[in-house]
């Protein structure tokens, strides 16, 4: 099916959305055209997800004009934006767990027999068939998608979009806990897409990907777009610039050149194992050491995390804090100053902050106790530990009084940290702490880390970004079926190392290696 | 919250809009009992804005607001309590006989009856925070199961009902003909829970856990102990009202909490705190007490049949639950 | 999802058999309590597989069995419904005022009956929905409202209620088609055995049940109760199905207050009230998470006949009668708990708390 006409398939203009008193979009304009593949990467807060929402019938624009194959529109909800072509597959996953993988697919439209019930087994059936279209075929349709991992729930997720029949399909970083097979074949379908002159507007953090698949790029920033361009018509480094506003000085603070002496490491983990899926883990961290977790998804480095902050039961093996064994049984254990550890964890929104409590709050829930007496909270002294961390983590918002989940996305990332830094841990645990934060924000929050090593602190960095572990880390351990595979040191943290440690291959003189495992292309 | 006194309408409504969510109700609340006691004074009967009456009414309340204190924590941890009628009447059938009806033995059958409120308590935080047993249930069968307790405990009659005289004096007195005892009883609890509420690390924890329990685990706080520690507070508190009433009746008797579940979780509600926790101020839960108190007395002398009563009731609760804000929009 | 640990230890391959056992683990535990607690039952009272014991036993739990089943609709979908019992008092109140003694009076009332009860229902549906008030208050008020309008029906109990209408509920099937068999045929017999209560359950269970929850509402329920925000994304009318849940609840409820009207012979505002607490009781005992998503009428059938089977195990057992309160609060404190054993097979104490 081509489209005959050549106006843009969606088209958004001069458009405005504020959230409270802040200001998501202004002024912005995006314009997709039919058959093509149009990617939009900006900083988190730039207004890429606004955009989305918006035209996913999500929440309505305060003005501005909305287009589709050329016509005025307006989109009232998400059922009504399917009506109109527009289907989004979102971060946050939008399937009903206790459903089947089939119930979910087509819970729009179930085949159903002549009394109107719905027929299971065609359900099944209609499920399987369009799964071997798409080429995913080892999902089983009478599976609760509580019972797949992550990865497959991507697929059911993006095989539920597609199923109905989208002209203009958005993927917001859809494709964050696939493999690099899946990747590929997600790519296909969406390649597919385009060639049957349909839309593809393509959000991802992942320059690699971006590289690959897109026709276009649109560039945000502040809420404006800032640019739109053919695919390889603009270099990475005008493309961030572009995205930040200004050059970029360096991207990672320099490393130690060497580790202090010590007689006794801040951590010291021995034969640690967890049902079957941590085995035998043995590694030290020293003071003022960042040490970095690799490794593909789900080989347990999570579960490492989780394990040294007491959330695990029956855990076999040793932990020594300073030099002395601890048994670690809940994460107020594992605050308190016998351990002094910190959990910097994976979903802030949910998991590191609560969002409809007011920023000081926040701040000062691990420390309550410590500015109180006798159980009384000392006001003079929480108001100056709120104002220092706002400060010292340069927070930014009008006053602690308002709920946090007025903040951006970066800021309250600064602000789950600012909160245990007040803890004064000698051991920081971060979960992929810049996962879906802005460029300038990661910035910070490097240096903060590196500060706070060179302060004496121990930092164990869990990252799903190479880059991160390469620039920031004194030493990796890369997680393989839940062993450490491999640890790296000094020149031996690169990418490629740690790809290959990560798909459990040995270690090869890799000059000749020409394909890069993570997609990205050497400029 | 601003103290100066506004002194315009435009200022007025410029402090009530800057007001948090939260102490909107409040406002709104107490400005409902107005509402109501004007209503009443012109509807009902002049005296309704007497202060004899009115002391009646506050006396009246006492027995529920000590109640709805306890509830109040137990909901602010996005808990309930259903086992308040039984625990209450446990309370004071052990009170009343292990006192036998003599002020002598008062205090060991005021230990008793406290006592075991907490013992309730406890087993309904222990359920609820290491059981993971969901409160509606946990409490729910506690109830039945003290209800069991009791009918086993009197056997074919009752073993003592008779409250010490003292008991009574507590519950009935009214000192100097202004201050009944028992409001005084209300206003210690209130002060306590204010107190606690909003300037102990007991009360930033219960709102927090409220509001994000996960959250608020990881970030290191001992959560099982805020959950005991509410149903503690409400078990007590349903076991003390036990006492009270049991000393307004001159004895205690069988179904004596019955009529005050419903009235105490919709007093919390009304007062503008959010059933599903997190968020309410306790100054909004003693309106809600007074509301609801009121608005059963107007009734009450309007000699208004149980039928419309009850409808009357439940009427009311969903228009004041329509004047505070509802849920998040389901399209956000 | 709630034992799904249990179910996985000990079914843990993939076979569609195994697959089925480990999801509906709670319902099939409920199941087999009830067995075990009928073999006791039959155990102590000889003469409890005998027709007239049988269908006595279905009679007290069928109130109960149906106002479980309108709180099962509520609660998948991710609600809960505090006018259960009200409405059931409503239903009493309303049909023993307007019943007459004649088959056309007798079909007349039942429909208004069951009209009523799915608009109570309805007007709970639409204040939660459109006034996005949280199901649990809404609800308490609702009750209270109800309540009222039970009491203005029938200040006092009495009422008229006619006899066939009560015998048809209550009786066993032989006395009806004793036109058709012999005394003494082999289906005679057999069709001695079957309650009419039970043939009514089936009978709702078959054509007011199962088209609703093999439509495509019915999926939108649990769909909705399982995450209401992808329901919505998915495109699904949130609004109407939560109405529909909501009326599904006042219609159950309706059915189990023209049983109790058949019951009890009269009319009386204030008998329904003990149904509301105990129909969520059931509910949980039959598996149903208080969630949403998941679960089912199943195991809430069952659920509300372990309740009826316990007291008669109390009576021929012949246990203090006082101490049957004991007894029953006891039974739902261990149901509860038992489905409350995950917390200690759970590793990830994380996991424990979502």
């Amino acid at each position: 099916m081509s489209l005959a006409t050549d106006a843009p398939a969606i088209e958004a203009r001069e458009v405005n959305k504020h959230f409270g008193g802040t200001v998501a979009l202004k002024n912005a304009s995006f314009s997709c055209q039919p058959g093509s593949i149009h990617a939009l990467i900006g900083e988190n807060g730039a207004g890429k997800s606004t955009l989305i929402k918006i035209f996913s019938g999500v929440v309505a624009p305060d003005s501005g004009l909305l287009l589709i194959n050329g016509q005025a529109s307006t989109i009232h909800s998400p059922a009504d934006a399917a009506r109109q072509g527009i289907v989004p597959v979102f971060q946050e996953l939008s399937l009903m767990p206790q459903l089947t993988v089939a119930q979910n697919i087509f819970i729009m439209n179930p085949p159903r027999n002549r009394l109107g019930l719905i027929n299971s087994k065609a359900l099944a059936q209609k499920t399987l068939q369009f799964f071997s279209e798409l080429r995913f075929e080892h999902i089983d349709p009478n599976a609760l998608v509580s019972e797949l991992p992550l990865a497959q729930r991507q697929l059911v997720e993006i095989a539920k979009a597609l199923s109905r029949n989208p002209r203009v399909l958005i993927l917001d970083e859809g494709t964050s806990a696939l493999s690099i097979h899946d990747v590929q074949l997600v790519f296909q379908v969406i390649r597919r897409l385009r060639d049957e002159g349909r839309s593809v507007i393509f959000i991802s953090h992942r320059m690699s990907e971006v590289d690959q698949i897109a026709d276009t790029l649109t560039i945000f920033r502040d809420g404006k777009d800032v640019g739109a361009f053919p695919m390889g018509s603009v270099r990475r480094d005008e493309m961030v610039q572009l995205m930040i506003g200004r050059k970029l000085e360096q991207v990672f603070p320099p490393k130690l050149k060497e580790l202090p002496q010590q007689t006794v490491p801040v951590l010291e983990v021995q034969h640690l194992g967890w049902e079957h899926v941590l085995h035998d883990i043995n590694f030290t961290m020293n003071k003022g050491e960042i040490v970095g977790l690799g490794g593909l998804d789900g080989q347990g480095q999570g579960e490492l995390l989780f394990a040294l902050f007491g959330l695990l039961r029956g855990l076999r093996g040793e932990i020594c804090v300073d030099g002395q064994p601890k048994q670690i049984s809940g994460p107020a254990a594992a605050s308190n100053a016998g351990i002094n550890l910190a959990l910097i964890p994976e979903d802030r929104k949910t998991e590191g902050l609560i969002l409809p409590m007011s920023v000081g709050d926040n701040t000062t829930l691990s420390t309550i106790d410590r500015i109180a007496r006798f159980g009384l909270i000392d006001r003079k002294r929480e108001q100056a530990s709120i104002q220092r961390t706002i400060d010292r983590m340069q927070i930014k918002t009008p006053s602690s009084r308002l709920p946090a989940r007025n903040l951006s996305g970066g800021n309250q990332q600064k602000l789950v940290i600012g909160k245990w830094l007040l803890t004064e841990a000698k051991i920081y645990l971060l979960h992929d702490p810049t996962r879906g934060i802005d460029v300038g924000t990661k910035q910070e929050i490097y240096q903060l880390m590196r500060q706070l090593a060179n302060g004496g602190a121990g930092i164990l960095f869990f990252s799903t970004e190479l880059s991160e572990l390469v620039g920031m880390c004194d030493r990796v351990l890369v997680l393989y079926e839940g062993q450490i595979f491999r640890e790296l040191k000094e020149e031996e943290i690169t990418e490629e190392n740690i790809v290959s440690a990560a798909l459990g291959l040995e270690y090869t003189n890799s000059a000749e290696r020409t394909v890069s495992l993570s997609g990205t292309t050497h400029s | 919250m601003t103290t100066s006194v506004p002194k315009t309408g435009v200022s007025v409504r410029r402090w009530f809009n800057g007001l948090e969510r939260e102490q909107r109700s409040v406002v709104i609340a107490y400005l409902m009992i107005l509402v109501l006691i004007t209503l009443g004074t012109i509807f009902v009967t002049p005296n309704f804005a007497s202060p004899t009456f009115l002391i009646q009414q506050l006396r009246q309340a006492a027995f529920l607001g000590i109640i709805a204190a306890g509830q109040m924590a137990v909901i602010l941890t996005g808990s309930i309590d259903l086992s308040v009628s039984w625990t209450l009447n446990l309370a004071a059938v052990l009170a009343t006989s292990v006192a036998g009806g003599q002020d002598s033995r008062i205090l060991e059958g005021v230990v008793v009856g406290l006592g075991v409120g907490a013992m309730v308590g406890l087993v309904n935080g222990v359920g609820v925070a290491y059981l993971r047993v969901p409160s509606m249930v946990l409490t729910l069968g506690i109830n039945v199961l003290l209800k069991g307790i009791i009918v086993v405990y009197n056997g074919s009659a009752p073993k003592f009902e008779q409250a010490p005289p003292f008991l009574s004096w507590l519950a009935t007195q009214i000192l100097g003909g202004i201050v009944p005892v028992v409001v005084l009883f209300w206003v210690i609890i209130s002060v306590i829970n204010y107190v606690i509420l909003n300037r102990t690390t007991l009360g930033r924890k219960t709102y927090a856990v409220g509001n994000n329990e996960v959250a608020t685990y990881l970030s290191g706080v001992r959560t099982p102990r805020v959950l005991i520690g509410a149903f503690i507070l409400s078990g007590v508190m349903n076991a003390l009202a036990g006492l009270l009433i049991a000393g307004n009746a001159g004895r205690s008797f069988n179904e004596m909490g019955e009529p005050f579940l419903l009235p105490a979780i919709a007093a919390v509600v009304v007062g503008g705190t959010s059933i599903l926790g997190g968020s309410g101020k306790y100054l909004g839960t003693v309106a809600g007490v007074i509301l609801i108190r009121l608005l059963d007395s107007a009734l009450n002398i309007v000699q208004v049949p149980s039928a419309m009563r009850d409808i009357t009731f439940g009427l009311v609760i969903l228009a004041m639950l329509f004047l505070y804000g509802r849920a998040e929009k389901v399209r956000e | 999802m709630t034992s799904a640990n249990i179910a996985t230890s000990l079914f843990p391959t993939r076979s569609p058999l195994r697959s089925f056992f480990r999801r509906n683990f709670r319902v099939v535990l409920v199941y087999v309590i009830l067995l075990v607690l009928l073999s006791i039952n039959i155990r102590l009272n000889e003469r409890f597989f005998t027709p007239p014991v049988i269908t006595s036993t279905f009679n007290q739990s069928m109130t109960l069995v149906f106002a479980g089943m309108a709180q099962t609709s509520v609660v998948v979908s991710g609600g809960i419904d505090l006018s259960v019992g009200p409405i059931i008092s409503l239903a009493n109140s309303l049909a023993s005022a307007v019943f007459v003694d004649s088959a056309v009076g007798i079909i007349g009332t039942v429909v208004l009956v069951l009209a009523v009860g799915a608009l109570c229902g309805c007007i709970n549906g639409i204040i939660v929905v459109y006034g996005r008030l949280q199901p649990i208050i809404v609800t308490l008020a609702t009750a209270s409202v109800y309540s009222g309008l039970a009491l203005f029906l029938r200040p006092r109990p009495g009422g008229f209620v006619p006899r066939p209408y009560g015998d048809l509920l209550t009786t066993r099937i032989s006395t009806l088609v004793q036109p058709w068999f012999s005394e003494q045929s082999l289906a005679n017999t057999v069709v001695d055995y079957i309650p009419a209560s039970a043939v009514l359950l089936l009978i709702v269970l078959l054509f007011v049940w199962t088209p609703f929850r093999r439509s495509r509402l019915g999926l939108w329920v649990y769909g909705v109760g399982s995450n209401q925000g992808a329901a919505y994304m998915s495109g699904v009318d949130v609004n109407r199905t939560k109405i529909a849940a909501y009326a599904m609840s006042g219609i159950f409820a309706a059915i189990a207050g023209l049983f109790l009207t058949a019951q009890t012979l009269s009319g009386d505002a204030t008998k329904g009230g003990v149904f509301t607490l105990q129909s969520i009781a059931v509910v949980v005992l039959g598996g149903t998470s208080l969630f949403g998503g998941s679960g089912g009428v199943a195991g809430t059938i069952a659920g509300a006949c372990v309740l009826p089977v316990i007291r008669s195990i109390l009576f021929f057992g012949r246990i203090d009668p006082l101490q049957q309160p004991l007894w029953e609060g006891l039974v739902i404190l261990l149901a509860v708990a038992a489905g409350s054993t995950r917390t200690f097979t759970i590793k990830n104490r994380l996991d424990i708390l979502r």
